[in-house]
């Protein structure tokens, strides 16, 4: 098996970007991948594209085409696929690009994720949203997203004792790192009390427990790590890819507190890059959540289980705390386009191992690790990277 | 949410509760499932329909105060994860009591009824929610 890097990155803006299309966005993700990467258009091999949804967002399938059109490809006839596991479409993506440089077939990939949430009403996209839990059993019955979520969190404080306070804290973070990365949609602190007082979407959790809905898009370029020099001395190799899956629906998992799937990854992926979770320097997890964090840092072996709402309490997970966790603000600050998270999330490791994260640049960081899922935790996928 | 065949083929399984059981390892399954994950080839054909009680406790739940458009004249509802006595975990509302009375651990039992419907002339779709157990 072949080493693979990320030689070039891009990414948009996020937010309700209402005078961006679908295919702007894309476009202008990959354009900055390109010449970030300095390879020519001849020179890539296949492509790989995470949506959720596009179908409902904006009455658009066939996207894996589409994409290459809009990148400008069509009259290269390049090889592009959309990719589809939910909010973790866009891990997905990388992955798929991942193994096909790895196996050999392919030395140069595109790898994009993008959504365009707001072009539907508020109603229509939570709607769509819940088509990443079991329509069947459990929408059917009533149940939205945040819900099951909410199920999570009233478990884990009935196991464990985490709080309320200890939720709105993970919030208070994400936005205070948010508040320093020019990408995020919300690009501003909360206090505590904003965060504790916001009005109940599903108890226990308030709408500042929840991710927003947001437009935009990201892309990664990787290259086989023997060739990563030709373009650039800043590769950063992805050292460990790993991916789980569990029951679609929450209740029929093993343990409600705990994703399965990703400590299914984690085990897959660290045992592939020859490290333990003690060798991670930061992370970018998938908090579309407060609680969906707390349970991350558990399930990726940073924390033991339980302990995830004490981590919080001792500060272990800020900016300048023993393991930075959402230095980019997080899916909860950054923004959660759904498909283009799983990309977007490694963009910001690259940028911080690369030594770019400009205002929330972390220091001495070597190993970062990058977590997204999809649904209530049906999917994950994780990819460990490190500068070469 | 698409056609009527979609709800009406669950119709066993929605409104009498019917699961079904390996009768290799003796494992119940709701909603019910083509083969057992645990003896895998060795329970095809053992698979055999059951009616489940409907008695269980819950395991979590949550308070919905935004809820899907289908449901918002509800709002605020609880939703659960009920652990059925037989073993499987079902989620559902749970009805018929102050919301405030919602607990883990709490015994409940199932009940027939409305669960939403399709438009003011479309369909409606019946199902089961949970009450308190007496």
């Amino acid at each position: 098996m072949r080493e693979v890097a990320v030689i070039g990155i891009g990414i948009t803006k996020f937010g309700e970007l209402w005078d961006k299309s679908f295919r702007q966005l894309i476009a202008e993700a990959g354009s900055k991948a390109i010449l970030d990467a300095g390879i020519e258009g001849k020179e890539i091999d296949e492509m790989y594209v995470g949506s959720m949804s596009s179908g409902r967002f904006v009455g658009q399938e066939h996207v894996g085409a589409l994409v290459a059109d809009a990148a400008g490809f069509s009259h290269m006839h390049i090889p592009s696929t959309r990719v589809e596991g939910a909010c973790a479409s866009g891990g997905l993506a990388v992955r798929q690009g991942y193994l096909s440089i790895a196996s050999g077939m392919n030395d140069i990939v595109v790898v994009g994720g993008m959504e365009k949430m707001n072009d539907v009403g508020g109603n229509d996209a939570t709607a769509t949203l819940a088509t990443a839990a079991d329509q069947e059993w459990e929408a059917f019955f009533g149940t939205t997203f945040p819900a099951l979520y909410a199920m999570i969190a009233t478990r884990h404080m009935h196991e464990y004792g985490t709080t309320k306070e200890q939720l709105a804290q993970v919030a208070v973070k994400n936005h205070a790192n948010g508040a320093k990365n020019p990408y995020a949609q919300y690009r501003r602190e909360i206090t505590l009390e904003l965060a504790m007082n916001a009005t109940t979407v599903a108890y226990p959790l308030g709408l500042l427990d929840c991710s927003p809905v947001t437009d935009g898009a990201a892309s990664l370029i990787l290259c086989a790590a023997d060739k990563a020099k030709k373009y650039t001395d800043k590769a950063i190799k992805i050292i460990g890819s790993g991916q789980g899956s569990d029951s679609l629906a929450l209740h029929g998992r093993r343990d409600i507190c705990t994703l399965d799937a990703t400590v299914h990854a984690a085990k897959t992926a660290y045992k592939q890059a020859g490290i333990t979770s003690k060798d991670i320097d930061f992370a970018e997890v998938h908090d579309c959540f407060t609680i969906a964090e707390i349970c991350a840092i558990e399930d990726l072996g940073f924390v033991k289980k339980g302990e995830g709402g004490k981590a919080i309490d001792n500060k272990i997970t800020t900016l300048d705390g023993s393991l930075p966790v959402n230095t980019s603000g997080g899916l909860k600050s950054k923004g959660h386009p759904v498909g283009a998270t799983g990309v977007a999330q490694m963009v910001e490791v690259t940028q911080q191992l690369r030594g770019e994260a400009e205002a929330r640049q972390l220091k001495d960081a070597k190993i970062g690790l990058a977590h997204n899922v999809g649904g209530s935790g049906a999917t994950c996928v994780i990819h460990i990277m490190e500068a070469m | 949410m698409g056609g009527v065949a979609r709800f009406w083929r669950e119709i066993p399984q929605r409104y009498n509760l019917i699961g079904n059981k390996c009768e290799e390892c003796g494992q119940v399954f709701f909603p019910p499932r083509e083969s057992c994950p645990k003896c895998r080839r060795k329970s095809m054909g053992k698979i055999k329909e059951i009616k489940l009680t409907g008695k269980g406790k819950i395991v979590t739940y949550s308070i919905i105060h935004v809820g899907p458009e289908e449901f918002e004249e509800q709002v605020p509802y609880p939703i659960a994860i009920i652990q059925l006595d037989e073993g499987p975990r079902i989620t559902a509302q749970i009805v018929d009591c102050d919301i405030h009375d919602v607990k883990i651990g709490m015994k409940v039992e199932s009940t027939f009824r409305k669960i939403q419907q399709d438009g003011s002339t479309g369909a409606i779709y019946y199902g089961y929610k949970f009450i308190k157990r007496k």
